[in-house]
């Protein structure tokens, strides 16, 4: 039983690193229908930044923190203008293929400047952990519990109290309507990329203090893990990219406490498949027809 | 006066089909409008000129700000609204998941002066700009008789309040010509009533010119002080409503001709 409880937090502690990525993929679907796979390449420049801001600038653990956030939001900001705009009128498929070409070019650039092997991060966090009855947890695993629940208070709190969140739900709703209220489009977008990539910047930072290690190739597999998570819990919807995160997260850490850690991917997929087949809009997903 | 909209020559083809074809048209401020015309005659479509929804294939929209010239032809949507131009929808466009509240808010974007930081950050000005918002919503909401509805959800309104939801979101943008496309579509002639009421007294109060496209002749031969006639893309006959009621060129696209 201890060793359950203990498997859940730890779970928990991942869930919440892919909640904050699938976060980025359902804000971005949900408003301009694309699936931006450059998304997990966010991440991993968050952890480089990181990386970078920490060994050779000595920032702790908040600034570069912050610093990650802005970087990787201005970097999703780019990007949107860049490779998405001028596509936005084009098929989805050609936006979707041109979200691969952008990933790569991230992946390779990095490889090309930062070299292949692993970079390895400063001391940031104390060593200390916590002991709950049958629980341990660590202190970066408080961290990331707390960075995670401040972001996601701060983000539900744009999205339903602010003009700008107000305008970001108005342009997924119906883009036309909301440009004749004296809403502008490219801004509220922009806005959107700059937040969700922010999120994901965090994510990255956190993830490479948790596994303290960062690679070119990082933001691969935890990148198709969220989008896994954010289709879960329903593309578009940020309720669903939260619990999906969660799920996953927690899904994986028992199939390798329990099971195989040879399988991990192989379960999580298999959730994937099941949760489409019973129910393919996902757990918040609204049911949508789309027209053909 | 110098007219607060004028219109030359205006065209919009779409392939071969030209569905407004070289209208000229002046908007005197404060007149009640009326575009008319039997179905597919393209006032919808002009409306869409004007809003900047369509770019127009050829011609001239003026719009006349203290004084000063502006075209508009072709700008992006949310700079004409910037501008003060508003509208409603033929078919009702609310942000149907967004409560009735939230739809008013949501049209003072332009006029809500803050950023992310200062959100982020929760300063004074966040909460000041949010409580005016808030306040002036519940302003527009009164006029239109919502505001005791304001925690609804949009979708859940029965029909003629959805419409006079539009015409609130659309004040919110403080407007100085308000568009109106088809207000009385599917209302009963209780509603319609109470709508032509609430026409007037928005006119005087904001100050607002007001174009309407209407299908209801008897609402609009009460409301309107200036009448339009499209057919076919064309202006075929502009005046009072006795010299529409008249004009022969109306007479024929309404009635058709005998053979």
């Amino acid at each position: 039983m201890s060793q359950f409880l203990q498997q859940i937090v730890n779970g928990l502690s991942l869930g919440s690193i892919y909640a904050l990525v699938a976060l980025g993929y359902t804000m971005v679907y949900g408003i301009i229908k694309l699936i931006n796979f450059a998304h997990g390449d966010i991440y991993m420049i968050g952890a480089y930044t990181a990386f970078f801001v920490t060994t050779y600038m000595g920032m702790s653990f908040l600034p570069a923190l912050l610093v990650c956030m802005i970087v990787c939001g201005i970097l999703g900001v780019l990007i949107e203008r860049v490779a998405y705009r001028p596509l936005r009128k084009a098929p989805r498929i050609t936006a979707l293929i041109t979200a691969i070409g952008v990933s790569y070019v991230i992946e390779y650039t990095t490889q090309f400047f930062m070299g292949t092997s692993v970079k390895t991060f400063p001391k940031l966090l104390p060593d200390t952990s916590w002991v709950f009855g049958p629980i341990k947890i660590t202190y970066i695993q408080m961290v990331i519990f707390t960075v995670t629940i401040v972001l996601m208070v701060l983000l539900t709190f744009i999205i339903q109290k602010t003009k700008i969140g107000r305008a970001m739900r108005a342009v997924s709703a119906d883009e036309n309507a909301a440009k004749l209220m004296g809403i502008s489009v490219d801004n509220t977008i922009s806005m959107t990329f700059l937040i969700g990539s922010a999120l994901a910047g965090a994510a990255g930072m956190l993830v490479g203090l948790y596994y303290n290690a960062a690679s070119p190739l990082m933001g691969m597999v935890p990148g198709l893990k969220a989008f896994v998570a954010a289709v879960f819990g329903g593309i578009g919807s940020i309720p669903g990219a939260l619990v999906g995160g969660l799920f996953i997260g927690i899904a994986e850490t028992m199939v390798v406490a329990y099971g195989s850690s040879l399988y991990r991917d192989a379960i999580v997929y298999a959730i994937l498949i099941l949760v489409l087949i019973i129910k393919p809009t996902g757990l918040f997903g609204k049911n949508e027809r789309e027209k053909v | 006066m110098e007219p607060i909209l004028e219109v030359t020559n205006l065209s919009k083809n779409f392939g071969g089909l030209a569905a407004v074809s070289g209208i000229n048209m002046k908007i005197e401020k404060g007149q009640l409008v009326g575009l008319i015309g039997p179905n597919g005659a393209g006032k919808t479509t002009f409306f869409n000129l004007l809003t900047g929804v369509y770019e127009p294939s050829e011609g001239l929209i003026e719009l006349n700000i203290d004084n000063k010239k502006k075209q508009i032809g072709g700008m992006k949507p949310y700079k004409i609204t910037e501008l003060g131009l508003a509208r409603t929808f033929q078919n009702i466009r609310l942000f149907k998941s967004m409560t009735v509240l939230e739809n008013v808010k949501l049209a003072m974007h332009k006029n809500a002066g803050y950023g992310l930081p200062s959100a982020l950050l929760r300063t004074s000005k966040f909460y000041n700009a949010e409580r005016w918002i808030e306040e002036k919503a519940c302003e527009y909401l009164q006029e239109v008789g919502l505001y005791r509805k304001r925690h609804e959800l949009a979708t859940n309104l029965p029909y003629g309040e959805q419409r006079r939801l539009e015409i609130a979101r659309a004040l919110a943008t403080e407007p100085v010509i308000l568009f109106l496309d088809e207000p009385a579509a599917g209302m009963n002639p209780q509603e319609t009533d109470d709508l032509t009421k609430l026409i007037y007294h928005l006119r005087d109060k904001y100050n607002l010119t007001i174009v309407l496209i209407e299908h209801d002749m008897s609402l609009v031969m009460s409301l309107c002080e200036n009448i339009f006639v499209l057919n076919y893309g064309q202006l075929i006959a502009h005046g009072s409503p006795d010299e529409i009621k008249n004009n022969e060129f109306v007479i024929k696209a309404y009635l058709g001709e005998e053979i």
